[in-house]
């Protein structure tokens, strides 16, 4: 069977893979580490601080699936957890503000710290070693500098706004050494938290604590690890003058070319294109035309929130991944 | 002259609506570009509301009242004398609100504060008075006579024409519309009551009992009466309330004068044949009672009416006192001249022969343009005349007890006792407005519910509520005439917006461009009329009455026309050139033969575009000017551009919809026809593609979405408020929402949508949410709840107080009091568990004693604690002094609240649905992009109900989205589909709003493409919290010893009949016996066997022995059954049996 997942103009087939034993009476489909070995791949189109895009060829797609759910939702990251507020005087509430900080992304290495044991007394839960302090202590106050025709609170007033770069860290303990290099910083200094006018006042402390996304979303060290399937466009009758320009126009910019001497449109690069089935709905490219999806190449795109790169993001989903194998390898029910 | 220059300088006040006009790129289109009539006329509309407003009807009414009305009360009552002294007079000479005679304003105290400290917003109203005292007459100015409550943003309060600098010192929204008053701290709305229009001739008739009559509703400063004319056997009588029977209508006639029976003949039937034949019957029951003269017409008139009057009458003054005050009221006789009565009634006789004689020519009662809306003005108008009466009257009586007293030391000064009663005008006034009770002795008016508490459920909310109108139809009646959407309702009322069930088509609300008219001059008009032309009536004879067109001025004949159609040129010419006012309307009604002109209030009409020669007059020039600011909505009033119509004269008009469709017969032209909605229809995006019911159900929905309500909405301190934590405006807007500034205070969110079945947990409407976006603070909304104590003070100077708290060993506070700051209240900030306590009151144990056994006081503790299922943190605490002296604590409780199962959500169209499950993140199905849904919607949503205005909203959001614009979605226009989908497609997306999703379980993809964007949606009210309830166990009712019922008082939940036959069927007798009895009120009893009659003790007191007695369990109701049955005088008597015989 074919590994073309098949866009139609009003529905998908061919969706589900079958590559495994039992399915056809032409060869088991065993599972063979060595064929796995020889086809797999892994091709990086780009990777940033945030953002990284790679392919992953010949998977099943419940792998696939498994890195990605992993990344959103089981890969540990610091966020922060409790806030204490020792004053609020803004228009801001105590609940909403405390919403708002807990969704800052810090940049933290989460190994750096344990996990929170949730069983003990709340006195004793926090330590240095599992939780990080970040304080927020503003006021504002008038500029008396400020031109008198100014209306601009940002000029009249200081400390209007205030900002996630605000929150302060403050070492406990041993973190003062351990996080001399790496001070913990929200990833975005520029996230607005409040808003503030003369005389008022915020005054809190944040505990930030290990989480998984699947607790929380601001947990989550991905702003969305998702993947999609590579394009395919089979052209089964030349398209030739025209026509070709036109069909051209169906699909994204670049995918397809016009070979200059017979005027015919050729795929140049499937990749690029959005597949947004425009060609579908032209009747003249009924019959030359099939598009399609490659069932096991999946072009991932992972965003990071910016406490780790994209890559560890992954890698530590993998490593997630091998974990909860080999757990069930162990686990007394399967022996 | 003076008024031309107050206009001017309104002109050049600066205004923020206005600045925004004067903007480079005002709503999508800059100054430069090409003005078009056909696409920018719309701005007609912006300049129509700023000059207007959004309540205007309200404020105009209250500003005709308090300016206007008030002198008119004020000349109607103006003498008071007494019946001692002949030498004493007190007359008032002017009436103000809020304004010293010298032009000094009184200050008022500020509408939040009165909010806030549970006040009345109201000003003094000021007399001026000329007096004797002695001989001297004497002048005061200023006299208080008591407090109107004002209505906001009238031109009495202190908010009026105030920018948005000083509304913000004020603590008031800028955006706030206004119209409503403050009493008591609580914000009361005069709701807009529809009623059949007064003084006009009404011809109904009932087929079946084959009656015609025509009535009129006489209505006056006295009083208010109802004249008919019937039919009755083929015979026409005039029926009234006052008169016990029924008099021939030739009779009538008769007594007014009118003797010769050709002058009747040619009063009702002219020289048509064919109603001379109908009505020659009438002339014969005259001459059978031998009735010739007007005298005898009279007397027999004057013994047929009801009296009860003190001094005895003569039959003959009684005859004349009846037709000339209380037939036909309204008109009034000079020097008994009753021709102009007999004309009115010659004329309604008419009628009912012009409706014998052709069925057709009845009236419809729900025509529009027969009803009336009457205002706040007009109702406090009444009210105030009647406290203003009762308050004179109660002057001269207490006035004659001092003059009557025969030597008095000094000489009376009645200035003294004016004041004392100074209290029931402004007490009369509250009272009224709080309770919404309006009984007037004067009219026997005895009304309940016209007023009600202003919804601040959101802005939405409150606004709808100020553009309501009721009926004072009947709700229980089913009859469908008043209900059913009538033809003449079109750009007047909301098509869409009226409630579902009993008030169904009874309550409905005004269009966006409506104007409700105040009360007009008629003498000016009269004359006016007569200077063009109009043959006056008091001057024409008898047969030429109905040769030409009469020409009728608020139902009444004044004179008659050769030319109608030139007539109403002129008379239009007039009002286009602002020589009058531009809200009389005049009509021609071909039918009758009759030119109309009305200058009355509470008629209903709309500006419209004038078309002359087959081209509008409103040029792209006009509307360059209009939005470069030199021009603004009254000019084009002036210039004639733009008129008003009532719908009386609408209905005479040809009317196009756009600018095509003009031709030489169109006389007007739409401003723009999505003005055919109200406020509330207007958030709806593409209302012209649903199904007309959905829309319906929006209007009553988007005023329970939780959003922004005002500016000032943190420092206001309500019962209950609902706030949305991140409202978002709508991705596709309409240019209602601009206009109304919804999009300023928004009651929902762009929620990502995918319309596909997903885990089952989504039939029935229910919403799949994403668990993550309500993390990240999707649908999250906080609760607001006011508790107010009161420390009272008692006659015996004793007081409530408030404790501190109470420690425990080591110095911390109780668990009770954790909250509690040292002074006994709740701090700020906090966080209230059920049962803690966050007002630490105590009052006195000995209250009721005297003030003279002064003992030590007693105090008992009666603390305010919290209870409820989830906590709350304590926003604001207020203390303040009430009218009446008595500290008041105010305590805001806030809560959070992020969206759970079981919440309400809905669409704009319509498309309500709980939360069914929420979903993991990863879990969801994805995009290419890797977006997921926020909501997954189920698609049997869609076929059944049509609203295909949803789907578009959703690609028209897409669209917008991906091209980084708003879209419109307004009504009869918006964005196009066409462009939208076009941009869908030049993103990269499917022109059909459909992509291709992969599953987020299996990770492949799906089957289907899946219909997947933005639509906006709202956050209802009804939320889990809030009704969730169960008990296991809990208090009982004191009577019947049963489980309490409901949730506030922590009920029992009920096993009723249908289910209790159920378990009968079932045949497990033993659960009911333990459902019904054991588990609720089981009570034992001692049964006397012999007499079958209750005892105690194991003794029966009827039989005085303790032999036969049997103890059994029955239900405590069952034993109070008895006993209330022996109370009666009827004795059950048990009768017990074994049920296995031994």
């Amino acid at each position: 069977m074919s590994n073309i997942v098949g866009i139609e103009y009003n529905r998908v087939t061919n969706t589900t893979s079958n590559d495994f034993p039992g399915y056809s009476k032409e060869g088991d489909n065993e599972w063979d580490v060595e064929k796995f070995k020889n086809t797999f791949d892994v091709q990086i189109e780009s990777l940033t601080e945030r953002e990284a895009n790679f392919d992953l060829i010949h998977i099943d797609t419940s792998i696939a699936n498994a890195f990605r759910r992993i990344m959103i939702s089981e890969v540990p990251s610091l966020a922060p957890e409790h806030v204490y507020f020792l004053n609020n005087t803004s228009v801001i509430q105590d609940e909403v503000l405390a919403h708002r900080i807990g969704l800052v992304p810090l940049k933290v290495d989460p190994d750096m710290l344990t996990w929170v044991d949730s069983t003990l007394p709340e006195e004793e839960r926090f330590t240095d070693e599992n939780t990080i302090v970040l304080t927020l202590n503003v006021t504002c106050t008038r500029n008396p500098d400020a031109p008198k025709d100014c209306t601009d609170p940002k000029i009249l007033y200081r400390n209007s706004s205030v900002y996630a770069h605000d929150l302060k860290f403050e070492p406990q303990g041993r973190q003062a050494e351990l996080f001399a290099k790496c001070p913990v910083v929200p990833a975005d200094p520029d996230i607005l938290l409040a808003k503030l006018r003369p005389g008022q006042e915020i005054s809190l402390r944040a505990h930030c604590i290990l989480g998984v996304g699947g607790d929380h979303a601001k947990f989550s060290p991905v702003a969305t690890a998702s993947y999609r399937l590579l394009p395919h466009i089979n052209i089964t009758k030349p398209i030739t003058g025209e026509s070709a320009k036109k069909f051209q126009k169906c699909f994204s910019p670049g995918v397809i070319d016009i070979d200059e001497s017979t005027g015919e449109a050729v795929v140049k690069d499937a990749r690029r294109d959005t597949v947004s089935r425009e060609v579908l709905r032209h009747e003249e490219f009924a019959d030359s035309v099939k598009l399609g999806r490659v069932r096991d190449h999946f072009i991932f795109n992972v965003e990071s929130t910016g406490a780790m790169t994209p890559e560890e993001i992954f890698f530590k989903s993998v490593r997630i991944l091998k974990n909860k194998a080999e757990y069930l390898k162990n686990c007394p029910i399967t022996q | 002259m003076a008024a031309k220059k107050v206009q001017k300088q309104t002109h050049l006040k600066k205004d923020e609506t206005f600045e925004e006009l004067l903007k480079p790129v005002y709503k999508g289109k800059k100054l430069t570009d090409e003005i078009s009539t056909a696409e920018d006329k719309w701005n007609l509309l912006p300049a129509f509301l700023k000059v207007k407003g959004l309540v205007k009807q309200h404020l105009d009414s209250f500003n005709y009242f308090v300016d206007v009305d008030l002198r008119k009360i004020i000349k109607a009552n103006q003498l008071i004398l007494s019946d001692v002294d002949p030498e004493f007079y007190l007359k008032y000479v002017d009436i103000r609100v809020g304004q010293r005679s010298n032009g000094s304003k009184d200050y008022l105290t500020p509408p939040h504060e009165c909010r806030l400290r549970d006040m009345t917003y109201s000003a003094p109203i000021y007399v001026d008075i000329e007096y004797t005292r002695g001989r001297n007459i004497i002048m005061h100015k200023d006299v208080e006579i008591g407090r109107m409550p004002v209505m906001l943003r009238s031109n009495k309060c202190i908010l009026h024409e105030s920018d948005e600098a000083m509304m913000a010192k004020l603590n008031e929204c800028p955006l706030d519309p206004g119209g409503y008053f403050i009493v008591n701290g609580t914000e009361k709305v005069i709701l807009v009551q529809e009623q059949l229009s007064k003084n006009r001739i009404i011809v109904e008739a009932d087929e079946k009992k084959a009656i015609v009559q025509a009535s009129v509703t006489s209505s006056t400063h006295e009083r208010k009466s109802k004249t008919y004319v019937v039919t009755k056997n083929e015979k026409i009588y005039l029926k009234h309330n006052s008169i016990a029977e029924d008099i021939p209508i030739v009779v009538v006639l008769k007594a007014c004068g009118i003797v010769s029976d050709l002058e009747v003949m040619q009063l009702v039937c002219g020289n048509d044949s064919s109603y001379q034949d109908i009505f020659a019957i009438n002339l014969e029951e005259a001459a059978k009672l031998n009735l010739y003269t007007q005298q005898q017409a009279l007397e027999y008139i004057g013994s047929k009416v009801k009296t009860v009057r003190r001094q005895k009458l003569s039959v003959l003054q009684e005859g004349i006192e009846a037709i000339a005050t209380t037939v036909i009221a309204h008109l009034t006789v000079e020097a008994l001249d009753f021709r102009e009565k007999a004309l009115y009634i010659a004329i309604m006789t008419r009628r009912v022969v012009m409706a014998i004689y052709n069925p057709k020519m009845v009236d419809d009662r729900d025509y529009v343009g027969n009803k009336r809306l009457e205002l706040a003005g007009q109702l406090i108008s009444l009210l105030f005349e009647d406290l203003f009466k009762k308050f004179n009257s109660d002057f001269k009586a207490s006035i004659d007890k001092v003059l009557k007293k025969p030597n008095r030391a000094m000489e009376y000064d009645a200035l003294l006792s004016i004041n004392v009663h100074s209290n029931n005008i402004t007490s009369g006034l509250n009272r009224a407005i709080s309770t919404g009770n309006w009984s007037l002795k004067r009219f026997k008016m005895e009304r309940a519910g016209v007023t009600h508490v202003l919804s601040r459920l959101s802005y939405i909310s409150a606004l709808g509520m100020m553009t309501r109108i009721s009926s004072q139809f009947e709700k229980s009646r089913k009859v469908s005439g008043p209900r059913a959407l009538q033809p003449s309702q079109f750009g007047m009322l909301c098509t869409a917006d009226t409630p579902e069930g009993e008030a169904c088509g009874l309550v409905k609300n005004l269009a966006l461009m409506t104007h409700i008219t105040t009360d007009d001059e008629e003498e000016p008009i009269k004359k006016l009329c007569y200077l063009l032309g109009v043959e006056d009536i008091s001057l024409l004879d008898s047969a030429s009455l109905h040769l030409n067109y009469g020409v009728h001025l608020n139902g009444t004949l004044i004179g008659t026309t050769k030319y109608p159609t030139k007539f109403i040129t002129h008379f239009r010419n007039l009002r286009r050139s602002s020589k009058v006012s531009a809200f009389i309307s005049i009509y021609a009604n071909s039918h009758q033969k009759a030119v109309h002109i009305a200058t009355d209030g509470g008629r209903i009409c709309r500006p419209l575009i004038i078309v002359s020669d087959g081209q509008s007059r409103v040029k792209a020039d006009h509307l360059k000017k209009l939005l470069d600011g030199e021009l603004v909505f009254d000019d084009f009033l002036k210039l004639g551009l733009v008129e008003y119509l009532d719908v009386n004269e609408e209905n005479d008009s040809f009317i196009a919809l756009y600018e095509k469709d003009i031709d030489q017969n169109i006389t007007h032209m739409e401003i723009e026809p999505f003005t055919v909605l109200g406020a509330v229809a207007g958030l709806i995006p593409y209302p012209h593609h649903n199904q007309s019911p959905r829309n319906t159900y929006q209007c009553a929905m988007g005023k329970q979405a939780i959003g922004a309500i005002a500016y000032n909405q943190f420092k206001r301190i309500d019962t209950l408020l609902y706030l949305m934590i991140y409202p978002q405006q709508p991705m596709v807007k309409t240019k209602t929402i601009e206009l109304i500034d919804y999009d300023k205070l928004p009651a929902g969110q762009n929620a990502t949508v995918a319309v596909m079945s997903y885990s089952g947990y989504d039939i029935e409407d229910a919403l799949v949410l994403n668990k993550s976006s309500i993390d990240r603070g999707f649908g999250r909304c906080e609760t607001r709840r006011k508790n107010t104590t009161v420390l009272k003070r008692y006659p015996n100077h004793t007081q409530d107080i408030i404790g501190g708290m109470r420690v425990d060993e080591n110095g911390e506070p109780i668990w009770q009091h954790k909250c509690l700051g040292p002074d006994g209240l709740g701090e700020v900030g906090m966080k209230l568990d059920s049962g803690q306590i966050y007002i630490n009151k105590s009052i006195p144990t000995n209250s009721g004693d005297g003030v003279l056994t002064n003992t030590q006081s007693q105090y008992k503790e009666t603390p305010v604690i919290y209870r409820a299922p989830e906590p709350s943190h304590i926003d604001q605490v207020m203390m303040s002094v009430s009218d009446n002296d008595q500290a008041l604590i105010k305590v805001l409780l806030r809560q959070n609240r992020r969206p759970e199962l079981g919440d309400k959500f809905s669409s704009r169209h319509g498309q309500k649905g709980v939360c069914g499950i929420i979903v993991k993140q990863e879990d969801m199905p994805f995009n290419d992009q890797g977006i997921c849904p926020d909501i997954i919607m189920n698609p049997h949503g869609f076929p059944s109900r049509m609203t295909v205005g949803k789907m578009i909203e959703l690609i028209s959001g897409k669209a917008g989205v991906l091209n980084g614009t708003l879209e419109y979605g307004t009504c009869f226009g918006g964005s196009k589909l066409e462009d939208m989908t076009k941009i869908l497609v030049d993103n990269g997306f499917n022109y059909s709003g459909k992509d291709m999703l992969y599953s987020g379980i299996t990770g492949e993809c799906l089957q289907a493409y899946i219909f997947f964007g933005p639509i906006y949606y709202q956050k209802l009210k009804h939320m889990v919290l809030d009704k969730m309830h169960a008990r296991a166990r809990g208090p009982r009712a004191v009577l019947t010893r049963q489980p309490t019922e409901g949730r506030s008082r922590d009920g029992g939940l009920r096993l009723g009949e249908m289910e209790r036959d159920c378990v009968i069927a079932y045949g497990a007798s033993q659960l009911l016996l333990e459902r019904l009895m054991i588990s609720s009120d089981a009570f034992e009893v001692d049964v006397c066997n012999k007499c079958g009659l209750m005892g105690y003790s194991g003794w029966c007191t009827t039989c005085r022995s303790a032999e036969n007695i049997n103890k059994m369990t029955i239900p405590y109701a069952a034993k109070l059954l008895f006993q209330e049955l022996l109370s009666m005088n009827i004795a059950p008597r048990l009768r017990l049996e074994d049920i296995f015989q031994q």
